[in-house]
């Protein structure tokens, strides 16, 4: 398949459109932070750090993706405001959900 | 007068930005309501688990760490397959439509081997709130993917027709938009109910 | 359908796929895409189920009047009350205000029609397949009997085990799949359709009331989708996400319908908040007082609306903590509703007041939404509320907020707009009529209902009995529902007679009402292409402005008469998106699923089809080539063929697999 890629002549400008190169590096990156989550299956991490390191990561994979993949950063501003408000609200809507049925503390 | 038809014709909209792209991404603001629904009903719920197994007991992290990463490389083949055809390249933006909705038949091929495996494990949908949820969320992605798969087909087959061109590569951004999302939803998942510790019986 | 439509485009149009012709006729009602067209479809449907809600309503009075009612039995009125609720909020008001909203918001924003218009037709057949399909249970015997609310786990399959519920949560969901797609088409049309020189800010309070709501139905449908497929799982399929026995939480049920539910309520009422908004300065020869206040309430509305939802709650048991937090939220919402009260408010004050009927019933939504308003805040002080929930005083509230407020501003919408959906102007004197005896019907129905309330007569229940001292304003109330039936049987007839009427008089002329807005620059009935040209627009209230100009002394002055400023209808150039039947077809389909679902699987199996089959057609009808042969008929201003529309081009759907 990289070979595929490698022959194609890679796109000028990289300003609005990454190469094919720049995509697969993204995708490497998503893996590497994949592996290390999955790797936490394997480790005693005691949760008060594991929980916010796989969040971290969590959310570090989303935004790459969004970003990245989904263009977000060389689009304009206002298909993120889209997806952050949709992102936004269900977060505070259902954390709060979460809160009345206290889950965060009898889980 | 003639202005009129010129002014009404200009595929100039409001905020420079296309319809139909725009449409798919307020589109996905409201599937942030469904998912983060089907996903609070799952959390409240995993410790619920009745008489059956519970979510710790029954989860097989490494096989899902390998179907996530099947869907995770599906995103990179879906950019590519838009990338080709941004450039004209139309064989390989076939190849890579295919080997997107190759990786997501994969993906579901992997979660019918995990949903009957549960089964036989005994979990099933109606064995417990946590069964009945775990079910319906990892469910509504599937059919997600599998809505995806069935517009990446599309896709295929207008462009062995000669229709998928590169001016048309708008239409491969919304298809690819629609399955990074299905992606993300996923990454989300796979932390939050597979990778974060859960209740053992 | 016949296909002499032209194509430059390479391909031809096959049989199916052919775009059908405008014309006139049933046909031409089935397979419009017309903006205009929709939105009185999206009216007169919902006009009729006013009508049936409203007899629910009538015997639902018919049964209260007396203690131990025998009108009604207890099966029955639970039916009776339950789909009251849902006709009213889903088939009545929302409709109504989509009705509005599709008809006005194109011309308010200055364009030819919505940015998707072939979804705005699936819209409409979709809410009528689904309001159609819902009422279907009253036929087969078996109408859902769980209230509008359905608590589960009442409403699962144990407590309610014949078909009603299923019939709640299958017309909801297709309901609700109208609102969404609705919603998407509105908002880019909002952002993306406006005319040159039209910023956000110089849209009209109702453009921007119209668009909240659109982001309230965006974000709030999938939550009670959610809720509905959980419920539907449950009974149908055995899942457990509302047995008890199994350890599952009915209050799930709750949380996830007053999520919807709250915002639900405000998409009831800001729509009727922003035609009152354009109402009002009207007929009080002065601007909307504060107009960034008013966009920024509403906003504030929109978003603080999240943030409420569990003081439907109060008394579930939530606990202590969550009460005080959501009672203390839903104080905090009373603040940018009250700050539109006091804008319109200073808006009539030091104006000339012109009592058309309009302008009356805009005077009834502010009394009477503040007078639900108040009520709504006695409920926000949770200790108060566990005195008045589950009673009558919440009955009254809500009633308050929703006839004294979103109907009442739906009906000044329609004396308002009126000649300029249909050329003539519906009768003052009628009207008056209207207006008094539903505001007195209202008032004698819904007021005596906070007294019985705190009396502690119960809501939900088809009777009472005698001795608790309900006898007096329980009939009082139900001969006010009377009333308010004949106030509505004047609303029609003033319909039927001023539409007689118009026939041997000459049209009313563009401009009847000397109004602000950009949708009366077209002659009335609004022409088929909306505009003759494409209008620039350089400040709020652009009409307004044509019109009346300041003097060297700062007075208004009238600078030209409306029919210099008002375009005459006469452009035949304009490219207009050909029709479909693809949207009526495709929206057939769901009735078959849902009878399926509850029956027999077989039946699905068309409905499917027919859906399937509508999308394909759908993707691969041809959209006609822009350079392509225009109408010819260019006397038959509705029969344009051969047209295209920039926002048609590469579908509606994200998997257009365009036809050569």
């Amino acid at each position: 398949m990289n070979t595929t890629t490698q022959n194609v002549e890679a796109h000028e400008g990289g300003h609005d459109h990454p190469t094919d190169a720049r995509y697969i590096r993204v995708a490497i990156v998503l893996g590497i932070v994949t592996a290390l989550e999955v790797a936490t299956y394997f480790v005693n991490i005691p949760g008060a750090i594991l929980i916010p390191v796989l969040l971290g990561m969590m959310v570090f994979k989303f935004f790459y993706v969004a970003a990245w993949f989904m263009h977000l950063r060389f689009d304009s501003p206002m298909f993120t405001k889209f997806f952050v408000t949709g992102l936004v609200l269900a977060t505070l809507v259902y954390g709060i959900l979460l809160t009345v049925f206290e889950f965060w503390t009898k889980g | 007068m003639a202005d009129a038809a010129a002014v009404d014709h200009g595929h100039g909209t409001g905020t420079g930005l296309s319809n139909n792209k725009l449409l798919m991404w307020v589109f996905l603001g409201s599937e942030c309501l469904l998912f983060g629904g089907l996903i609070s009903t799952y959390l409240i719920y995993r410790s619920r688990y009745a008489d059956g197994p519970a979510p710790g007991d029954i989860f097989d992290i490494p096989f899902t760490s390998v179907s996530s990463f099947v869907l995770l490389m599906s995103s990179l083949t879906m950019v590519l397959s838009l990338s080709a055809l941004q450039r004209g390249d139309i064989r390989n933006n076939r190849v890579w439509l295919l080997a997107t909705a190759l990786l997501g038949s994969l993906f579901i091929g992997g979660q019918v081997y995990e949903f009957t495996t549960f089964l036989r494990e005994g979990l099933g949908y109606t064995t417990s709130p946590f069964s009945s949820a775990f079910f319906t969320l990892t469910g509504f992605h599937g059919i997600h993917v599998s809505l995806g798969i069935v517009m990446l087909v599309s896709l295929l087959i207008a462009s062995f027709r000669g229709t998928l061109t590169k001016e048309r590569s708008e239409t491969v951004e919304i298809v690819g938009l629609y399955w990074h999302f299905v992606d993300v939803v996923w990454i989300f998942i796979f932390t939050v109910i597979y990778l974060v510790p859960s209740p053992t019986s | 359908m016949s296909d002499t439509i032209e194509l430059a485009a390479p391909g031809r149009p096959l049989g199916a796929y052919t775009r059908p012709k405008g014309g006139s006729g049933w046909r031409d009602w089935i397979t419009t895409i017309d903006h205009k067209k929709i939105g009185i479809l999206y009216g007169a449907t919902a006009m009729f189920f006013f009508g049936v809600g409203g007899l629910e309503a009538l015997l639902m009075r018919l049964q209260l009047a007396t203690p131990d009612g025998t009108v009604l039995g207890a099966d029955t009125y639970n039916r009776v009350f339950t789909m009251h609720g849902l006709t009213m909020v889903f088939m009545v008001i929302m409709p109504l205000a989509a009705a509005f909203a599709n008809y006005l918001l194109p011309l308010q924003i200055g364009a030819r029609d919505v940015a998707f218009p072939r979804l705005n037709a699936l819209s409409y057949w979709v809410f009528l397949a689904g309001g159609l399909f819902l009422n279907m249970s009253w036929l087969l015997g078996d109408a859902p009997d769980g209230g509008w609310f359905a608590y589960a786990p009442n409403t699962g399959v144990i407590f309610s085990p014949g078909h009603g519920m299923d019939y709640y949560v299958l017309g909801l969901l297709i309901m609700g799949i109208a609102s969404l797609i609705s919603a998407m088409n509105l908002i880019v049309t909002v952002l993306n359709m406006r005319t040159p020189g039209m910023t956000l800010f110089k849209m009209p309070v109702m453009t921007w009331m119209i668009l909240v709501v659109q982001f309230l139905l965006l974000f709030a449908v999938p939550v009670i989708t959610v809720a509905l497929f959980l419920l539907m799982f449950d009974r149908n399929f055995g899942a457990n996400f509302f047995n008890p026995e199994m350890g599952a939480d009915p209050l799930l049920w709750q949380h996830l319908f007053w999520i919807f539910g709250h915002p639900e309520v405000y998409i009831l009422i800001l729509p009727s908040f922003g035609i009152i908004s354009e109402v009002i300065p009207t007929f009080s020869r002065k601007p909307l007082f504060g107009y960034p206040f008013m966009v920024f309430s509403g906003i504030a509305i929109g978003f603080m609306g999240w943030g409420v939802w569990a003081h439907h709650m109060f008394v579930s048991g939530i606990g202590p903590i969550s009460v005080a937090a959501f009672s203390m939220s839903t104080m905090f919402i009373a603040v940018p509703t009250g700050v539109k009260i006091l804008n319109w408010l200073a808006t009539m004050w030091g104006g000339k007041i012109k009592f058309t009927v309009a302008m009356l019933f805009a005077f009834g939504v502010v009394s009477m939404f503040t007078i639900g308003g108040l009520s709504g805040v006695t409920h926000s002080v949770a200790p108060a509320d566990t005195q008045q929930t589950d009673t009558y005083y919440i009955v009254a509230h809500f009633h308050y907020v929703i006839f004294g407020g979103s109907l009442l501003g739906i009906f000044a919408g329609f004396y308002f707009w009126w000649p300029k959906v249909f050329g003539h102007l519906l009768s003052e004197k009628l009207g008056k009529w209207n207006f008094w005896l539903m505001l007195i019907g209202f008032n004698m129905t819904f007021g005596p209902m906070h007294i019985l309330g705190l009396q502690g007569m119960s809501r939900r229940i088809d009777s009472y009995s005698p001795g608790f001292g309900f006898e007096f304003w329980n009939m009082f109330a139900s001969i006010g529902s009377f009333i308010i039936a004949l106030g509505v049987l004047m609303f029609v007839i003033n319909v039927i007679t001023s539409a007689r009427r118009a026939r041997h008089e000459p049209p009313v002329g563009p401009d009847p009402w000397d109004a602000r807005s950009l949708e009366w620059f077209t002659p009335n009935p609004t022409p088929v292409h909306n505009f003759d040209e494409l209008i620039q627009v350089d400040s709020l209230d652009e009409f307004w402005h044509r019109k009346y100009a300041e003097d060297e002394n700062g007075r208004v002055v009238r600078v030209a008469t409306a029919e210099e400023v008002c375009q005459d209808g006469s452009a035949t150039d304009v490219h207009l998106p050909s029709p479909s039947y693809w949207p009526f077809v495709l929206a057939a389909g769901f009735p078959f699923v849902g009878f399926g679902l509850i029956y027999t699987l077989w039946i699905c199996i068309p409905g499917a089809l027919l859906i399937l089959m509508a999308i394909y057609g759908w993707i691969f009808e041809p959209t006609d080539d822009p350079d392509g042969p225009h109408g010819h008929h260019a006397e038959d201003s509705s029969d344009h063929d051969g047209a295209e529309a920039p926002s048609e081009v590469a579908g509606e759907t994200a998997e257009e697999a365009p036809v050569g």
